[in-house]
């Protein structure tokens, strides 16, 4: 009996078809008992070449495309892409529509982060939360909804301004919002920040070290959980953010739970933001005066906006003599923040990586494009 | 000597009529409940979900469960390329056989019990620890990655529970002096003041907790359902399953549900005692054993109530902290718990 018990590693194939993988991914992962070893993200599954798309449609029509990247928030899509045609064609966009589209990345962010509370939930085994938080994110697509007849697609930016001004009576409908959410979120305060079991699922898993972070190209709640107050919305504010007081969150172990609690606390910042929107909504006119057939002159332009996953950014090329662009790249959040999440999971037991991995908060849809 | 082996030697203790009827008894009483339990569970779930749950079959959804073992029955019995036939045919089985077993030693009112041994207790515990084999042998057959991990994790996880399942019991034990389930709740069946019942969970609170704690894990429920947790494994041991077999694991986790939650009233809150009722109802013959039913299917219900509750609050553990938990705390507690008793009974 002095056989030495052999054991060998094995690859374990996480998705595609896997119900935490956020869309379709799959993480190759070479395994020792449950410890991860190596992990490879394979992407691609969603992949749609919409920056091709883009080169091959009107300005206009690629608009609607954008809504398909990172669908749980195509409002904030549709306001990189405006961003960068609109600073090809040098259009100054009304004040009414410049605070409208802030409200509205914002209530974005809202519905994006208690989405992500829920998914991280269901991560968990709390499905309890993941109800809850779809729940309170139906309050948000219910105004969004009565804004623009979408649920997830809204399409509702437009070059210059925005497709239309908001029905009569939304306005006091998201002043019911602002004072209902609030409420809601004590609920999920004294679940998690009480939970034992919770909290040792999440505090010290996955630390992404700050420097390392910069240096993958990460942004975000993420880069911000590590400690780095880099927020677009701050260090290069557009559209009327630098009209709006609110804070930069940031926490500083940049584990599992600071990314969580980054989260969860900029819902109130985004509350306050909504709030000073409304309020300072000027009375004219939502849309500019852009000419019927856009043709910029030659020229490139890069607009970026703080997206609820991160920076989020549009390359746009102008030949100057047609109504299609030359070239659209798309720099995604999800993309950066997805490649540089095999390095700072490693190590760690299976349970810990699904924790991590859905901590990172990323969607298909905008990883592929 | 035919009437010897139909009502046996002594009587009617040991025959083959009572035995046969026993059986079929014990199936019926948890196929029964764990019929209801399925509805109750998703029901209660769902409430707590903020959803309706079932509602379309029968009155309040109350038929789904049979809607749901018609669909289950009719589908196709797909076996994977590569698995392990025998052993992956047989482990739902296997499964139902030692989820069941464990209820024969438990009854559910004086007298009513399909087989009366003295080592009741001993018996239970060591049937109830073979379900494992079957999660093993359903992890190993489907020759796949994420149940073989399944696997390896309950075979773990019941390794470091089961003792402190067991050494929680000892107390017990030794203030009763017997392993006998029926002279386990009888010891409980005074109170003080005739009001407060003398339940084992106020002699033994300490080994009460390390014993709900280890029949949870023993389950297999959140926060301890590592085996088959969704997020991480798919399905677990269980993921390769599908139609009947799938059935007959769900069938078996709710047996463990049934047997688990009337094994806690057992031990812990006097059977079918309660105080007051029971001293009405105790001479009346056939009243008193439907009175008797009664209070231990409430107390198991109140139970299972609980843990569907624990369901639905709580997050999934992780693996290697789960364990911690049962060899660092669990085991401690349920030793030192060991020793208070006996120190507190010889003195």
């Amino acid at each position: 009996m002095d056989e030495e018990i052999r054991t060998e590693e094995f690859i374990l194939n996480i998705g595609p078809q896997h119900p935490s993988t956020h869309g379709v991914t799959r993480l190759v992962t070479r395994l020792s008992g449950e410890t991860v070893l190596e992990i490879e993200p394979v992407i691609g599954y969603l992949h749609r070449g919409l920056e091709k798309i883009g080169e091959n449609k009107t300005y206009e029509k690629f608009l609607p495309l954008t809504d398909r990247m990172d669908y749980i928030s195509s409002m904030t899509n549709n306001h990189a892409y405006v961003l960068a045609v609109e600073e090809l064609l040098g259009i100054e966009v009304p004040a009414r529509a410049e605070y409208l589209r802030v409200t509205l990345s914002e209530l974005q962010r809202i519905a994006n982060h208690l989405m992500f509370i829920a998914a991280f939930g269901a991560d968990l085994g709390a499905w309890t939360i993941m109800m809850y938080g779809f729940r309170e994110r139906e309050m948000v697509l219910d105004l969004m909804s009565m804004l623009t007849g979408q649920r997830l697609l809204y399409n509702f930016m437009r070059v210059g301004g925005l497709k239309e001004d908001v029905p009569l009576g939304w306005v006091s409908k998201v002043r019911e919002f602002l004072k209902a959410l609030p409420e809601k979120l004590e609920d999920y305060k004294a679940y998690f920040y009480n939970n034992e079991i919770f909290l040792d699922r999440v505090e010290g898993v996955g630390i992404l070290k700050a420097k390392d972070a910069i240096n993958m190209g990460v942004t975000g709640p993420n880069l911000r959980a590590a400690g780095v107050a880099y927020d677009v919305r701050k260090d290069d504010p557009y559209s009327y953010y630098d009209r709006f007081d609110f804070d930069v969150i940031t926490e500083k172990e940049g584990d599992t739970f600071s990314r969580f609690n980054v989260r969860f606390n900029e819902i109130y910042e985004s509350l306050k933001i909504v709030k000073q929107g409304i309020e300072a909504l000027p009375e004219g006119e939502v849309i500019a005066k852009v000419p019927r057939i856009i043709k910029p002159p030659a020229g490139e332009a890069y607009s970026r906006v703080e997206a609820p996953k991160g920076e989020l950014a549009f390359y746009i090329v102008s030949d100057g003599k047609t109504d299609k662009p030359y070239r659209v790249k798309v720099r995604g959040p999800s993309f950066c923040n997805l490649s540089s999440f095999p390095y700072y999971a490693v190590g760690d037991i299976i349970p810990d990586v699904i924790a991590n991995f859905a901590s990172i908060d990323i969607v298909l849809g905008e990883v592929d494009r | 000597m035919l009437e010897n082996i139909l009502y046996g030697a002594s009587g009617v203790e040991n025959g083959l009529i009572r035995g046969i009827v026993g059986v079929i008894a014990t199936l019926l009483f948890v196929s029964l409940n764990v019929l209801f339990l399925i509805w109750l569970e998703r029901k209660i779930i769902a409430r707590i979900h903020v959803r309706y749950g079932p509602n379309r079959a029968g009155r309040y959804g109350m038929l789904q469960p049979i809607a749901d073992m018609i669909k289950l029955l009719t589908k196709e019995s797909i076996v994977p390329k590569d698995a392990d036939k025998i052993t992956y045919n047989t482990a739902p089985w296997v499964a139902f056989l030692f989820a069941l077993l464990p209820a024969a030693a438990i009854g559910i009112a004086t007298g009513l019990i399909s087989t009366n041994i003295s080592v009741g207790l001993l018996y239970i515990v060591a049937v109830s620890s073979l379900s494992t084999i079957a999660v093993i042998m359903a992890g190993w057959g489907s020759n796949n990655k994420y149940s073989l991990l399944g696997a390896m994790r309950t075979a773990a996880q019941s390794l470091s529970y089961e003792m402190p399942l067991v050494l929680s019991m000892i107390g017990i034990v030794a203030i009763v002096g017997s392993l006998n389930t029926q002279n386990i709740v009888a010891a409980q069946s005074h109170a003080w003041l005739g009001i407060i019942p003398k339940w084992f969970i106020f002699y033994q609170p300490l080994a009460f907790v390390v014993f709900f704690s280890a029949v949870v894990a023993e389950m297999g429920r959140i926060p301890f359902d590592l085996q088959e947790s969704e997020s991480e494994l798919v399905a677990g041991f269980h993921t390769e399953y599908g139609g009947m077999k799938f059935a007959m694991f769900m069938f078996a986790e709710y047996t463990h549900l049934v047997v688990g939650s009337a094994l806690v009233v057992t031990l812990f809150f006097g059977g079918w005692y309660l105080p007051v009722v029971s001293g009405i109802f105790a001479n009346m013959g056939y009243i008193n054993y439907i009175v008797q039913i009664a209070i231990f299917v409430a107390k198991m219900y109140v139970i299972i109530f609980i843990l569907i509750w624990i369901r639905g609050t709580l997050t999934r553990t992780r693996i290697n902290k789960m364990l911690s938990f049962g060899w660092k705390t669990l085991l401690p507690l349920a030793l030192i718990n060991i020793v208070i008793t006996g120190v507190i009974l010889s003195l």
